[in-house]
């Protein structure tokens, strides 16, 4: 028995050994680059790509704080996310001249408020977040939030939330129209108020199977990222994304440095091949999204200039970003949060 | 179990006496680093001061316990009033878990009865065709589950289909769904010990009662039940315990609309909350109560034993 | 026995109950099963027979993923299934044979701990303990976290075997002049292979099966097979989870036949 441990221990040391040289280490979202590209990067730099995946922005931070920094080279946390990263110390700075395709972002990307100057972060996808309606359930209008939290009784009871707290909390601040970080009590507690009426109206909160859902006709009205949801109507959902008057949420994913990158060279290689707008086109085409990178038209998939979940029609209200509170208004939405989910 | 000590105590011996501190110190030391270290600094950190947005800070507090059982109102500067917000995460837990012991009870006493109450040759079978499913993985398990009972799933396909029932059956995403899950993942632990109590039963005793003229079911209830008690309990136990932590079986079949307490403590470590010395102080809560509820057990079972 | 009016062992309606619960343990095993054949790459429709969703497991564009995830549970199972088998053997062995002594009632309580801590607990309380000493997490912190819990799995057939097995053979052979270790190795150990191997699967195969631990202590880039499919399944079922799922069902059944039918023959001898 002696024998069959050491045996199977060096078998454990040398599996753990074969890739010490030439590697990449990706922390990334599920199903959001597609395997070839990957492939192609692994070829045409000679390096071994791993990839990890999480299912939250939140998540990502919980786990690069519980000891994961140091293992992986980049990841790619949405906006509010690179700002509490960079907040934390989690990021590494990119240096002056280190990204040859640095001057590839578009210009209205390339100094955005959650990363002045782009020092950690280069654009990857951005999009909305807003919600999606089965229309063989549903032919009413569909461009309010009441949708989700006053909806109608036909979708009652047939409702599928993000369990995000983020986009949750920010798609309930613009159903009431108050600011996302507020301070004001009397705003607050109607805000915990309107939750708590609104989710005996939910049926359940998924994030990872927010498609699958609508699908398979599991929900009828699902929170949903729009390329998700153009990804479920390609999988013959009969499902519209809806642009509400209240607005929606507008996000960005960007590719970060983390501190501690064990191939921090090979992590600036990737980055400046994700910048290559033929790169980057795949990654739209495949996740149905935007890029924010200039010269990509000539490669993307016709078909995504017309979807609609990327064209607001004229009335939608606006497109905003996610908001970092401080520290004590955040507890108070954490304590929204724990009393919707109680 | 009481197995040890039924057999009159011929199988144990001192034969290896002098050399019994070498050979519990691999168990010890395995033990001692990988559990009981990890469950005193998970005690440590329960009375640290929570980081903003994950980690701890080294200085004392009883913030995490103050949270979980003070409820200082929605901005946190009201007086200290009972919390039941986590109390009622618990009691849900509890509820849930004793509502999947039951089901496993109700449907694993008389299924463990009867196949110890086969021929000998047949019982291993018959034990080998329950545990079997206990041996593919429990998220498979959890989801193929939700795949038969969703609203157009092969069982309501089947029920509407046959002219059953007009309209499918809603279970997924409901509490019922939740019990149907963990029932689903521990049955074997209700059936085992159930099994093995009724098959060392003395069917003498049965036989002495009823030439007695006690009826059939006056028979299992007054001799029977009381003789395989242990293996009722242990079973019940063993059902209970984990349904009580899992989060598997609430997150997807009962689409993560209430917390339960595995998932309130997840949450803690990779999900929103990020507050880790109320995920310990919570974690800390939970065992003490299992410790509480297997202590009770042990002296139950002492006690029966004389 | 059964003598008089009706047969006292037989109760009425425990048959159909029996019944009834292997129909609940198998019908979701086997709509899985059934739909891991399945020609359409969606869930709900029905298309004909196709091997198709076998073959994108070992080909497909997750294959590398799987592959991997398949090696580190293996060679995790392998080596914590023998480290906890060996642990499980010596304790076994002290506890049923060591006589009385203060530590026996503790020792044993230590080592049935694991299965009565909530998985949850543990899974937090190792995922702080590797913080706090600051110990990188990867396929080690999951190897040393699944010895751990698979010690009490690998000593309740074990202890079971060594209750089964009389002192006597071993004060035999000592009467005979060997030597308290020759008792052991020569004639208890050959006595107690039959609970060693059973102890042994039941360890590998909850190793095998861990999620909740693993996914607390794993590190970066590092998966097991229940945490790819968790990855994996999270986003909805696909039939090529559904062949997996059934291969490893197949693993599962062939292993615990092997069990079986090694204790019947040990049962005749």
């Amino acid at each position: 028995m002696k024998k069959l441990v050491t045996t199977a221990a060096a078998l454990a040391l040398t599996a753990g050994m074969a890739s010490a040289e030439g590697k990449l280490v990706i922390y990334h979202w599920f199903e959001y680059i597609p395997q070839d590209l990957l492939d192609k990067f692994a070829e045409e730099h000679d390096v071994e790509v791993v990839m990890d995946t999480y299912d939250s922005n939140e998540a990502l931070l919980a786990s690069l704080k519980a000891g994961a920094i140091g293992t992986y080279d980049v990841a790619v946390p949405g906006d509010y996310m690179v700002q509490i990263m960079a907040g934390e110390g989690l990021l590494d700075t990119i240096e002056e001249g280190e990204l040859a395709n640095k001057g590839n972002i578009q210009p209205e990307w390339a100094d955005p408020s959650f990363d002045p100057g782009r020092a950690h972060s280069i654009p990857y996808q951005w999009g909305s977040t807003s919600f999606a309606v089965n229309r063989d359930d549903f032919d009413g209008p569909i461009d309010s939030t009441d949708i989700l939290f006053n909806p109608p009784a036909a979708l009652s009871g047939k409702i599928n939330m993000l369990d995000s707290q983020g986009e949750v909390m920010a798609m309930a601040a613009l159903h009431m129209g108050i600011p996302q970080c507020s301070t004001d009590r009397e705003q607050l507690k109607a805000l915990n108020a309107m939750l708590q009426e609104a989710k005996q109206h939910w049926a359940s909160f998924n994030s990872d199977t927010a498609k699958e859902v609508l699908v398979s006709g599991d929900a009828s009205v699902g929170q949903i990222y729009d390329g998700f949801a153009a990804k479920a109507r390609q999988e013959g959902a009969n499902i519209e994304y809806a642009f509400p008057k209240q607005g929606y949420i507008v996000w960005m994913d960007n590719v970060v440095l983390l501190k501690d990158a064990p191939n921090r060279e090979n992590a600036l290689k990737f980055m400046d091949f994700l910048l290559e707008p033929e790169n980057i086109a795949a990654v739209t085409n495949y996740a149905r999204y935007v890029a924010g990178v200039d010269g990509v038209g000539p490669f993307l998939d016709p078909e995504l200039a017309k979807q609609p979940e990327s064209n607001p029609p004229a009335d939608a209200g606006k497109g905003v970003f996610i908001e970092v509170c401080d520290q004590q208004t955040q507890e108070v939405y954490d304590q929204i949060w724990t009393n919707l989910k109680k | 179990m009481a197995g040890g000590a039924a057999t009159g105590g011929s199988s144990t011996s001192d034969t290896y006496a002098e050399a019994r501190t070498w050979l519990l110190l691999p168990a010890w030391v395995t033990l001692g680093i990988l559990v009981l270290a990890p469950v005193a600094i998970m005690l440590v950190y329960s009375f640290l001061t929570k980081e903003f947005r994950g980690g701890v800070i080294w200085e004392f507090s009883l913030g995490a316990y103050d949270q979980f059982f003070c409820n200082r109102g929605l901005f946190g500067d009201e007086p200290c009033s009972i919390e039941w917000t986590y109390i009622q995460i618990f009691w849900r837990s509890i509820w849930q878990a004793g509502a999947a012991t039951l089901l496993s009870l109700a449907i694993g006493f008389p299924t463990a009865y009867f196949i110890a109450t086969r021929p000998p040759r047949q019982r291993t079978l018959w034990v080998f065709l329950v545990t079997i499913p206990y041996w593919v993985n429990l998220l498979i398990r959890t989801v193929s589950m939700k795949f038969l009972l969703r609203d157009e799933g092969p069982l309501n396909d089947f029920l509407t289909g046959t002219g059953l029932l007009s309209e499918p059956l809603a279970i997924v995403n409901t509490n019922f769904a939740v019990q149907l899950g963990l029932f689903y993942s521990y049955l074997p632990f209700m059936v085992l010990p159930i099994y093995a109590a009724v098959e060392r039963y003395n069917f003498a005793l049965s036989e002495a009662a009823s030439d007695l003229y006690a009826p059939r079911w006056t028979v299992l209830r007054r001799i029977l039940l009381p003789s395989v008690k242990p293996g009722i309990v242990a079973g019940c136990i063993l059902v209970f315990v984990p349904s009580l932590g899992s989060f598997l079986a609430p997150d997807l079949l009962g689409g993560a609309r209430n917390f339960m307490i595995g998932s309130l403590i997840e949450e803690q470590f990779k999900g929103n909350a990020g507050n880790w010395p109320f995920g310990a102080a919570a974690s800390m809560i939970l065992l003490t109560m299992v410790l509480i509820i297997l202590l009770i057990f042990a002296r139950q079972q002492a006690k029966a034993e004389g | 026995m059964a003598k008089g009016k009706y047969d006292l062992r037989v109760y009425p309606g425990f048959r159909a109950i029996t019944l009834l619960c292997l129909v609940i343990l198998y019908s979701p095993l086997i709509v899985v099963m059934v739909y891991s054949f399945n020609a359409s790459p969606s869930i709900t429709n029905w298309e004909g027979l196709s091997l198709r969703w076998y073959a994108d497991v070992f080909t497909g564009p997750e294959s590398a993923k799987f592959k991997s995830a398949a090696r580190n549970s293996f060679v995790i199972a392998l080596i914590a299934a023998t480290v906890a088998t060996t642990i499980a053997t010596l304790s076994a062995t002290a506890i049923l044979r060591g006589g009385k002594f203060r530590l026996r009632t503790l020792s044993f309580g230590l080592i049935s701990l694991p299965l009565m801590v909530p998985e949850i607990v543990t899974a937090v309380a190792t995922l702080i303990f590797f913080n706090a000493i600051g110990f990188d997490r990867g396929l080690l912190t999951i190897l040393l976290a699944h010895i751990a819990f698979c010690i009490p799995f690998a000593y309740l057939p074990i202890s079971a075997r060594m209750q089964g097995i009389e002192a006597t053979y071993e004060q035999a052979a000592m009467d005979l002049y060997a030597t308290r270790r020759q008792a052991f190795t020569r004639v208890l150990l050959p006595l107690m292979a039959p609970g060693i191997v059973s102890g042994f699967i039941l360890a590998f195969i909850v190793s095998l099966d861990d999620f909740i631990i693993t996914n607390f202590v794993k590190g970066a880039g590092v998966e097991t097979l229940p945490t790819a499919i968790f990855g994996a399944v999270k986003q909805g079922i696909k039939p090529n989870i559904m062949a997996i799922s059934t291969m490893l069902l197949g693993v599962s059944v062939v292993m615990v036949t092997l069990s079986w039918l090694i204790s019947r023959k040990d049962r005749k001898t």
